[in-house]
């Protein structure tokens, strides 16, 4: 059994000491949530939100989004890791989301 | 493990067992010819890497001269048109690959740890590893010569031109392997100084207190860490496409060629800071010495290095602008470039503002230092010309560009390096370079170097394009091409100048003081040559130019006040009571292998691109298993053949002996 | 601004080398200015450029969706259900992974062997699925040749493959180094450091999914 605290991992606002994990149950919720939210990502794939394609297009996006967020700050443990090495993986991130959606639409994709 | 070949040890009586060998004891010596292979020390590898990059400039040097020779007169007969491709191809390559990225990474890799108070940097075996696969890196796109033809694409290779239907032979294979290879270089190189700057600044020395040598060296390695990988890929796809008949640039199949210009130039803006930003800093240090005055607007001009940086990202599209995007992008990036002009600009202000009312020394350094300021300016100029769209068009692919950006790399990049060479030539190599030459040279670089890239202003604007092999007569371009002609080797003539005052250097004794500037930084606090450990105390900053401030205050009236307690430089102590880390053959072996994979791709010889892959994953791996330091070594010191089976302090002469050490760095 | 003189600033101890060992322990952190070990960041900054190189092998893909002239198109190609449980099967990858990290953090050796191993093995499962996928494709006649689609396909999934591959082997390493006694509790990082490359390539495959299967080509 996991000798760390049990602190409510989502409403922790407990900084930085290097020593702050979130439990092992917690990591199996997280993930419980993680694989409900692919499951949701699938069945979003067969239909159309609305009727549009874009929207659930957006959908998509967000809940993949969602997803990438939650392994970061968790499992990867961002959230209580000191903010220099958020900044430097955030950094490229942005960075590329940026750069790449910016060529992309000189090119014609992305508008009509 | 098992190991193999445990010879007979002459350290029986060592307390701590060493980590279990692989196949061969680890090296431990830090001297000799062969110590070199296996170093891991800062300093040797700055060296190494100075060395190295400096040939190649003779090399990329000789190629210009090449490209002045046929182009001296119309319809030259020196070089055909495939002759030419190959030779500006390497010309360029060679200039920003393997000599200004790797003098700049010199400076890095030796400066950047002694300003900081560091001891080396933050992963000794990874600094050497990048230092070898530069090395191998180069000598395999150069091999190119000798089998088959050297890459002839330009060294932007737009594709498809370089695609397998345009160019067969092997020519862009070698340079798509080459530039992979030095992109592994440079990119573990940036996460190392990224986490050595981050990590191992000496006590006191907060992030606004380093130097701007070693925050443009910040900069830079984040601009190579996020630009290296943009630049992977666009080789990757190419090389799927020669190698394995992908489509990426294949029209046909939709292909297009602006997904090349656009993966390519993506990384090729970022990478002109990367070349310009680390001259910049070298520049930020001498004109302060040499003006006995601090970094006006210190601040200032560490936030533009950033700006610089940042914005660098938002202007790429400079370099396309006559590929039809359409008004809307061209709009955009034409502003963004001209905004990129302003902190450029700020910064050139703040040079001016710390030399002005200063109390200039014209020494060798200071005086590339000014020529830097005055000849960037120029190129910076020719720049913001280029931002105004309509005006690149008629620029674009002529010699004006080719006169921007000479002005800016050379005059710029060149020069600044220069710069730092005789400034920190004492402090690597223990002996200062003579100043007589030193003027020589600078004198007839200045001149060559205005001469030959001066006239490709109008040369341009009347009409002639780059790239080409030859001209016609009539054009109204022969005596702008023969002036330039001349000037390249009126450049050629100082760069002798600069190697005889070399060798003369060598000829004469050590003896350079530990700061025969009277500078303002760590490194000059230190030795001269370095010692292995670096500092025997790390030091503890309590502002900028700490060094500075603990040999001079100021009277009220701001006056210069020498400290009556003048600070010594550091004396040297037992090398063998610091911990240092191990050197190692890891890194050159795992350097082996890629080029073994580089031959074997090109030639299709699929079993032995494998076995350069397997060399290359052992090396890691047995790297990774190994410990950096290993622990019968903590009392070596790193010094001295063979490690004795008590710590003991080794008496005064050997001391003394081991104090040039740094010195022999030349051997 | 008179400052004291150099002399007597007391000698810190090395901040460079780690005698010993593989790993850095957290007494090597707090040697650094951030606090977090070099190996930290390290890991951190090359993760932040994979998100450059992952960036424009997906972008390259979308610009080249839907334009390719001839040959299979993504629709009438992809398995959505069978690439669904790999895509789990990955995701579920990185949970025994922070698992296998919670158990080395205190100190129990068995529990990281078996939660490795199972990563190692889930990866694994990814990985022959991602074969089998890549091989039907052939048959049904898309390769890296055949058009836009099958290029930038292939060299995205394929890049990511060989990232997760890699993955496998520095996990099937520690286990090893595990079962050698070579990884005690001190070491933790080492376990921590490779979770963050193997959770990184989780969420690119995340990414990947969503917008390589999930995101229609009209």
């Amino acid at each position: 059994m996991s000798a760390h605290q049990t602190s409510d991992v989502m409403h922790s606002d407990n900084p930085v000491a290097e020593g702050h994990h979130p439990s092992e149950s917690q990591y199996i919720v997280i993930a419980a949530i993680l694989a409900v939210l692919t499951a949701i990502e699938v069945a979003l794939s067969y239909l159309k939100v609305g009727g549009s394609q874009g929207i659930t297009n957006g959908a998509l996006l967000v809940l993949a989004a969602i997803k990438f967020t939650m392994v970061a700050m968790f499992f990867m443990h961002l959230r209580f890791d000191k903010p220099v090495v958020r900044r430097l993986f955030v950094g490229g991130l942005v960075l590329a989301i940026c750069v790449y959606i910016a060529y992309l639409l000189t090119l014609g994709v992305f508008v009509k | 493990m098992a190991t193999v070949l445990e010879p007979t040890t002459t350290d029986t009586d060592d307390v701590t067992p060493a980590a279990e060998p692989l196949l061969v004891r680890r090296p431990r010596s830090s001297t000799g010819f062969w110590s070199w292979f296996t170093t891991i020390d800062h300093k040797r590898i700055g060296v190494l890497y100075g060395i190295t990059s400096f040939a190649f400039f003779l090399i990329g040097g000789f190629e210009a001269l090449l490209i002045r020779l046929q182009l001296a007169q119309p319809n030259g007969r020196i070089l055909s048109a495939d002759a030419y491709n190959q030779v500006f191809t390497m010309h360029g390559t060679t200039m920003i690959f393997l000599v200004v990225m790797p003098l700049s990474a010199a400076f890095f890799n030796f400066i950047m740890p002694i300003q900081i108070g560091a001891r080396d940097v933050a992963f000794p075996r990874l600094n050497a590893f990048s230092y070898w696969t530069f090395l191998l890196g180069a000598l395999f796109i150069n091999s190119s010569f000798i089998f088959g033809g050297a890459p002839n694409g330009g060294w932007f290779g737009y594709a498809p031109n370089t695609s397998i239907t345009f160019s067969p032979g092997h020519n862009i294979d070698y340079w798509v392997f080459g530039l992979l290879f030095l992109g592994i270089s440079s990119t573990v190189g940036a996460v190392n100084f990224i986490t050595t700057i981050l990590n191992l600044r000496a006590p006191g020395m907060t992030m606004f207190r380093m130097p701007a040598f070693t925050w443009m060296t910040l900069v830079s390695a984040f601009l190579l860490l996020f630009a290296l990988p943009v630049i992977t890929v666009a080789l990757f796809l190419l090389m799927f496409d020669r190698l394995f008949g992908a489509n990426f640039f294949n029209v046909a199949a939709g292909g297009n060629p602006l997904l090349w210009q656009h993966l390519f130039w993506l990384f090729g803006h970022p990478e002109v800071y990367i070349l310009i930003l680390p001259a910049m800093g070298i520049v930020s240090e001498v004109l302060p010495v040499f003006a006995r005055k601090p970094l006006f607007g210190y601040p200032v001009v560490i936030v533009s290095g950033i700006a610089i940086g940042f914005m660098g990202w938002g202007v790429w599209v400079h370099h396309m602008f006559a590929t039809g995007l359409g008004p809307v992008a061209i709009s955009a990036f034409s502003i963004s470039t001209m905004l990129i002009a302003v902190p450029t600009g700020v910064k050139i202000f703040n040079w001016i503002a710390t030399m002005w009312g200063g109390s200039i020394r014209f020494r060798t350094a200071m005086l590339f230092a000014m020529g830097f300021v005055a000849m960037f300016t120029i190129g910076g100029l020719s720049g913001v010309t280029h931002a105004v769209s309509p005006h690149d068009r008629q620029q674009t692919d002529t010699y004006y560009v080719v006169a921007h950006f000479h002005y800016v790399l050379f005059g710029g990049a060149l020069f600044g390096i220069m710069s730092g060479i005789y400034y920190w030539y004492p402090k690597v190599f223990g002996r200062m370079l003579d100043e007589k030459l030193g003027k020589a040279h600078f004198w007839t670089w200045l001149i060559g170097f205005n001469l030959t890239f001066g006239p490709m202003h109008f040369v341009g604007l009347a009409g002639m394009p780059r790239r080409i092999y030859t001209y016609s007569d009539g054009m109204g371009w022969n005596v702008y091409n023969m002036i330039e002609t001349v000037g390249a080797f009126v450049i050629a003539f100082s760069v002798i100048i600069f190697l005889v005052n070399v060798y003369r250097t060598h000829r004469g004794p050590l003896g350079a003081p530990a700061d025969p500037w009277d500078a303002r930084t760590l490194e000059w606090s230190i030795q001269s040559p370095v010692p292995p450990y670096n500092f025997a105390e790390v030091p503890t900053v309590q502002s900028l130019d700490d060094w500075w401030h603990r040999k001079y205050t100021e009277d009220d009236r701001g006056r210069l006040v020498k400290l009556p307690e003048q600070p010594e430089p550091e004396a040297l102590v037992d090398p063998s009571s610091v911990h240092m880390p191990s050197p190692s053959f890891f890194p050159l072996v795992a350097s082996l292998g890629l080029p073994v994979i580089g031959y074997g791709m090109i030639y299709r010889a699929w079993f032995v691109a494998i076995i350069g892959a397997v060399i290359t994953l052992s090396g890691l791996y047995a790297w990774a298993m190994e410990p950096s330091t290993e622990p019968h070594d903590e009392h070596d010191g790193g010094h001295g053949g063979h490690a004795s089976p008590e710590p003991s302090a080794p008496e005064a002469p050997a001391l003394a002996a081991a104090a040039p050490e740094g010195g022999d760095a030349d051997g | 601004m008179r400052l004291p003189p150099r002399k007597g600033v007391t000698p810190m101890a090395d901040i460079t080398a780690v005698p010993g060992g593989v790993a850095t322990d957290h007494g090597h952190a707090h040697g650094t200015n951030t606090g977090m070990s070099n190996e930290k960041v390290a890991m951190w900054a090359f993760l932040g450029s994979e998100c450059l190189l992952f960036g424009a092998l997906i972008s390259t893909y979308l610009l080249y969706r839907g334009k390719s002239v001839s040959g299979p198109t993504p629709h009438k190609i992809y398995d959505i259900p069978y690439t669904s449980v790999s895509s789990f099967v990955l995701l579920m990858s990185s949970l025994t992974m922070v698992l296998a990290l919670a158990a080395i953090q205190r100190g129990d050796s068995r529990r990281l062997r078996v939660w490795l191993l199972a990563t190692a093995l889930l990866g694994a499962t990814f990985i022959s699925g991602q074969v089998y996928e890549f091989t039907s494709f052939i048959r049904e006649g898309l390769t890296i040749k055949t058009n836009l689609f099958g290029s930038s396909f292939f060299v995205l999934t394929g890049f990511h493959g060989v990232h997760v591959t890699l993955g496998i082997v520095m996990l099937l390493s520690l286990w090893n180094l595990s079962l050698r006694g070579k990884l005690p509790q001190e070491k933790a990082e080492v376990v921590e450091i490779a979770g963050l490359y193997w959770h990184f390539v989780d969420v690119v495959w995340i990414v990947i999914f969503t917008v390589v299967y999930l995101i229609p080509t009209k």
